[in-house]
């Protein structure tokens, strides 16, 4: 067999197989649901109530969906230019680590001066943690894949060490974490709901980073460095410049979720901070077809998935894991709908 | 320095060497299969998990310790399948594959360790595979406790590496594998099919990381934790890339590792002013560095990461 490209896809075939992925990805649910001794019908409700059922339900959502929004949108800019960064997790981890070492009272500066500081300082700490394996890929052609993998468990050990070190909150009792961050460093709430500044800062995010990719040399020479690494040198384009540049913006992305939890949402740093957030923006990036603007969708979307299942577990008994196989379905389908509605199989 | 010579000297360091080593070299063979016919397989930490609760639950159900390796197989090679038909004949992304299965193993793991005990909090244990001494060979000093009295599926590794070595380079099987991964237009003239052969290499070098994982519960421990993998999948693709793509190579670079290993956990209580992160540290940085002076002298497979499609150049 072989695939054919098609020149001018149907809507129908463009909308119909990635709604036939979302169908398969709740039949799955289903058939776990029932598996796990729990109505399929009722599970799918609880889960949705949980999501979004009430407002304290979706500013949980909107809550979980902000550290999702910004490592969602540094994979979409990495994966974009055909950087494989893994590593936003460790990314994250640069960021919080800044946060929480400087905002505990080290800097004493007003909420206006301390706060872009910190958020800046944040993102350089993850601009630097991305660009390491870069220019290893492009000096040395070290797969970058492997390194920034294998320096998201590196990163891990030294937020343990630091924890348990000289950054080891005094009044903690013998809990690993990070002294308070001073008033002045934490995100206030929008309006007063139980909902951070992280958010807003999310969507920011998202349309520069739209308006980055859009309409901006950089943003062109990334894509066209995406398409065809060897065209794009031929084009006279720096590689090498254009993915250092990329892992800066994607490093720094990532960092933000860092930053923007430890400020908003948890006021301290602790070794559980993140529950995978930088593994999980992969999937947030790809069901937005690396679209900036799509990933605040995706980001919502699947912080629904994840909150939804919390809530219908504690209900419902079903293991709250079902959320992970539901999104790691949803990507494998996805990601072969879009496929197959640019494609028709040929036998022969 | 007594201390060192110590540690090196004794046969219990050796003996956790290639203790430490086997699981990466299960790990190691089977991804180093995948990537000789084209196919990066990143699904192999989640293959590793599964195969590591698979092969844990079949035994803790009651099957023989020998059927729980079968059934972590055949786990890993239905993994692997579903990451060879996604990325061979619809020539999907293998980076974008190959995570989506390691998230779909893990968490279908999970999902089913909490299925089948919900509300266990200490993992209930199985009686695992016990060393077992070679007559004779058991007596070499440091040697022999080291390669000689290990449990059978360490043996098993070993043969593991002779029997990819052989298939790779002394059989037409082997022979197809390696071109399909270096010159496909050339394997499709030779009139076999290069999404066959490249989904029965992932299938099977998956099943092989299943083992792998499998180690981990039936003989290194004995029971499931979620960590417990906690990325030797990672690592054993580095420790492909160190090893040149070659199963020879590839042994020699995960006996290196495991020692290095084994030696940070002596080396440990003899220097307890540093911090213990750093001694954890250390494995996952030789990786990276290994990665850095391997990867001047690249042998990569002509055609890995790059689908095939019949018909296009």
């Amino acid at each position: 067999m072989r695939l054919e490209p098609i020149a001018n896809p149907t809507i129908l075939r463009t909308l119909g197989f990635p709604v036939a992925a979302l169908g398969f990805t709740t039949l799955v649910a289903m058939g776990l649901a029932a598996l796990a001794g729990g109505a399929p019908l009722t599970v799918l409700g609880l889960m949705a109530e949980g999501a979004a059922g009430s407002q304290f339900a979706l500013l949980e959502t909107l809550n979980r969906a902000t550290p999702l929004i910004f490592t969602g949108l540094a994979i979409a800019v990495a994966f974009r230019a055909r950087l494989w960064n893994i590593g936003a997790e460790a990314q994250l981890y640069a960021g919080a680590l800044v946060t929480a070492a400087l905002g505990a009272g080290l800097l004493p500066w007003p909420a206006a001066v301390l706060s872009p500081t910190l958020a800046f300082l944040a993102a350089l700490a993850g601009a630097l943690t991305l660009l390491g394996p870069t220019i290893l890929k492009t000096r040395f052609g070290v797969d970058e894949v492997v390194t920034t993998l294998l320096l998201n468990f590196v990163m891990l050990l030294v937020v343990s060490m630091l924890l348990e070190g000289p950054m080891k909150d005094p009044m903690a009792l013998g809990w690993p974490q990070s002294a308070a961050l001073i008033p002045e460093a934490r995100l206030p709430r929008i309006a007063g709901l139980r909902l951070h500044w992280g958010f807003g800062l999310a969507l920011l995010a998202a349309v520069a980073t739209w308006a980055l990719m859009t309409r901006t040399t950089l943003g062109f020479e990334m894509r066209a460095v995406g398409a065809n690494r060897d065209a794009a040198a031929f084009a006279g384009i720096p590689v090498a410049a254009v993915l250092a540049k990329t892992a800066l913006v994607s490093g720094g992305l990532a960092a933000l979720a860092g930053y923007s939890e430890v400020a908003g949402a948890k006021g301290g740093l602790t070794l559980d901070l993140s529950p995978g957030f930088g593994y999980t923006g992969i999937i947030v990036a790809m069901l937005a077809l690396l679209n900036p603007l799509g990933v605040v969708v995706t980001a919502i979307f699947v912080a629904g998935v994840f909150v939804g299942a919390d809530s219908m577990s504690r209900a419902a008994g079903v293991p709250s894991y079902l959320a992970d196989i539901l999104l790691a379905t949803a990507l494998l389908t996805m990601v072969t709908a879009i496929m197959l509605a640019r494609h028709r199989i040929r036998r022969g | 320095m007594p201390e060192i010579l110590d540690i090196v000297l004794s046969a219990s360091f050796w003996a956790a060497v290639v203790r430490i080593a086997s699981p990466l070299i299960f790990a190691t063979m089977g991804e180093l299969i995948c990537e000789r016919a084209g196919v990066l397989n990143l699904g192999i930490e989640g293959i590793m998990i599964a195969g590591a609760f698979a092969g844990w639950l079949g035994v803790w159900l009651g099957l023989p310790l020998w059927l729980g390796v079968a059934t972590a197989m055949v786990t890993g090679m239905a993994f692997g399948a579903l990451h060879g038909v996604l990325t061979c004949p619809l020539g999907l992304s293998q980076h974008v594959v190959g995570l989506g299965i390691t998230l779909l193993a893990t968490s279908s793991a999970s999902f089913a360790y909490r299925l089948a005990l919900p509300r266990v909090t200490t993992p209930p244990r199985i009686e695992p595979f016990q060393p077992l001494p070679i007559p004779f060979l058991a007596d070499i000093p440091l040697l022999g406790p080291a390669f000689f009295v290990q449990t059978p599926l360490t043996y098993l590794a070993f043969g593991v590496v002779a029997a990819t070595a052989l298939i790779l380079y002394r059989t037409p099987l082997g022979l197809a594998l390696r071109a399909v991964g270096e010159n496909p237009q050339a394997v499709e003239a030779q009139g076999l099919s290069v999404h066959a052969l490249r989904i029965g290499a992932v299938m099977a070098g998956s099943g092989l990381m299943a083992v792998g994982g499998a180690f981990l519960t039936l003989s290194a421990f004995n029971s499931f934790f979620f960590e417990m993998v906690n990325g030797r999948g990672w690592i054993a693709i580095a420790l492909v890339v160190f090893g040149a793509w070659r199963p020879g190579k590839a042994l020699l670079g995960a006996l290196l590792f495991a020692a290095f290993d084994a030696f940070q956990i002596r080396l440990q209580p003899l220097a307890p002013a540093i911090p213990y992160q750093i001694f954890l540290m250390l494995p996952f940085l030789l990786s990276i560095l290994a990665l850095v002076v391997m990867s001047r002298r690249a042998s990569v497979p002509g055609a890995l990461m790059i689908p095939f499609n019949r018909g296009e150049r």
